[in-house]
């Protein structure tokens, strides 16, 4: 039986598992609630049109995640012809994965980073900026793009769509109950003569409530996906010392990039390496990455784990 | 990949595959009786090398326990994707051997828990025209294909596509032409 290094991060597991099982029980919340709360004005058969309509669109981010990141980065598709030391460090990094190799872009912006994203790992785009591959060198960035792999193969867009729900969910009755209210929301009552507060006010407040919740759960979830990546990313290549360089340098650096190519790229911060924004209020609750310190922690832990030999440790010299 | 590596984000490494490789004397044979082409003796593992002590003395040891015989040392190089190459020489009529020595390698580097980091091994074949052939082992997959390189950054698929329906009776040969990956400047070809 051949013998693994791989090791096994329970508590990280556990913590993640738990916060995925909230975001499936504040959807249920939110459906749940809305139907009763709906029952009491005669909406009732609208709930479910609204919880399979944010379904739906979760669906359609899903499914498009990869052109719709490509062209919002502007990034553009390279051949092996274009750019074949990426293409060629791709395709071992694949080999040794054993999983297809994604489409390959790069992005013409001096911003250090790198993304992947698409449906499944046969439908994925990778994608690297002409900053990160200037300033890293040939280790660091095959670092890098391993963890980007690790992504891919996580399969963490759909995990995150699928995380997101609830949230598109309750953005979207945020909106419609705002409709609702502009409309003339509290005129229409039920024939039953209801003394409570306006329909539209609960689905406002109950979908706000869960927006926020599940705000702070998908960042939550989000930083512990990064971890995930970067373990096996580190085992992958066997070097968790050259993506900790890798980070160090990036996330000094992502920093202090003038702020308006850092807006223009807001929306594609969970998919980063590091993100671009470091917000300073509710750093640690709201970032989409955990800090470099976590980060390079875990990987002294897969560092250490490489380290050190097997159960019987090495034959003695001579014998 | 099941549903809980997904939501654990938890894929394990992939195990090298090593039983395929005593395949290649097989092979060989049927290579030089349908296509002139004879093994040249050489061969070589490419592996991911992974940082630490332990990498290290694994690999000193393989070094080690494959010169200590009287063919020819082994000699190690690293190419500039940062894998490491060991390079084994046998007398090119004993196929047998040189494969052994190959598996030596493999199952050193699996014993001691890196069996994720071998990507591929290659055994190199001439035929009298001059022309250079590779069989690529792929671990991961327990596949071969043939890499027939023409010029610095060229192959010769034809030769590379008669290779592959000479052998495939013989050896597994890799059916996804995606993963034939070329393998330009390998030691051994």
């Amino acid at each position: 039986m051949a013998s693994t290094r791989f090791i096994n991060d329970r508590g990280l597991t556990a913590r993640m598992t738990l916060v995925m099982f909230l975001l499936g029980a504040l959807f249920v919340a939110l459906v749940v609630g809305l139907m009763f709360a709906a029952d009491g004005y005669g909406y009732g058969g609208l709930v479910p049109i609204i919880g399979i309509a944010g379904l739906g669109i979760a669906w359609f981010q899903w499914y498009n995640s990869d052109k719709v990141a490509l062209k919002a980065m502007r990034a553009r598709v390279v051949t092996p012809e274009e750019a074949p030391e990426l293409h060629g460090m791709v395709d071992r990094l694949c080999a040794l994965a054993d999983m297809p190799k994604p489409t390959l872009a790069i992005a013409y912006t001096d911003m250090p980073n790198a993304f992947a994203t698409g449906r499944s790992p046969s439908h994925s785009a990778m994608c690297v900026t002409t900053g990160i591959m200037d300033k890293l060198t040939v280790e660091e960035l095959e670092g890098v793009i391993a963890h980007e792999l690790s992504h891919v193969a996580h399969r963490d867009v759909l995990v995150m769509t699928v995380a997101a729900s609830a949230g598109i969910t309750a953005g979207m009755l945020t909106r419609g109950a705002q409709y609702g209210a502009m409309f003339g929301g509290g005129g229409r009552r039920d024939s039953r003569d209801n003394n409570g507060p306006p329909f539209w006010i609960i689905a406002l407040v109950l979908s706000l409530v869960v927006y926020a919740v599940s705000f702070f759960l998908t960042r939550l979830l989000s930083r512990y996906r990064e971890l995930c990546a970067d373990r096996s990313g580190a085992f992958l290549t066997g070097k968790p010392g050259a993506l900790a360089s890798a980070l160090t340098k990036i996330s000094g650096e992502v920093a202090s990039i003038p702020s308006k190519d850092l807006r223009e790229v807001q929306s594609m911060n969970a998919f980063f390496i590091t993100p671009a924004i470091s917000g300073m209020t509710f750093k640690t609750l709201t970032s989409t990455h955990p800090s470099l310190e976590q980060r390079l922690e875990q990987l002294a832990k897969v560092s250490a784990e490489l380290g050190k030999p097997m159960d019987g440790g090495f034959a003695a010299p001579g014998r | 990949m099941g549903l809980w590596s997904t939501l654990s984000g938890k894929t394990k490494p992939k195990q090298a595959n090593l039983d395929a490789l005593f395949s290649l004397p097989a092979a060989a044979v049927t290579l030089q009786t349908a296509a002139g082409f004879t093994a040249t003796g050489v061969g070589s593992v490419c592996y991911r090398a992974a940082e630490g002590a332990a990498f290290a003395q694994t690999q000193a040891d393989v070094v080690e326990l494959l010169d200590h015989d009287d063919d020819p040392d082994v000699e190690r190089s690293t190419d500039s994707f940062g894998f490491t190459w060991l390079l084994a020489r046998q007398s090119p009529d004993d196929l047998s051997a040189l494969v052994t020595d190959l598996h030596t390698v493999n199952t050193s580097l699996e014993a001691q828990g890196f069996g994720p980091s071998l990507l591929c091994s290659l055994v190199g074949f001439t035929d009298p025209a001059g022309r250079r052939l590779g069989l690529v082992y792929l671990y991961k997959q327990g596949t071969f294909y043939p890499f027939a390189p023409q010029g610095p950054q060229q192959r010769d698929n034809l030769l590379e596509i008669q290779i592959r329906d000479l052998v495939k009776d013989d050896l597994p040969v890799e059916s996804d032409l995606t993963r034939w990956m070329p393998v330009w400047g390998a030691p051994g070809l």
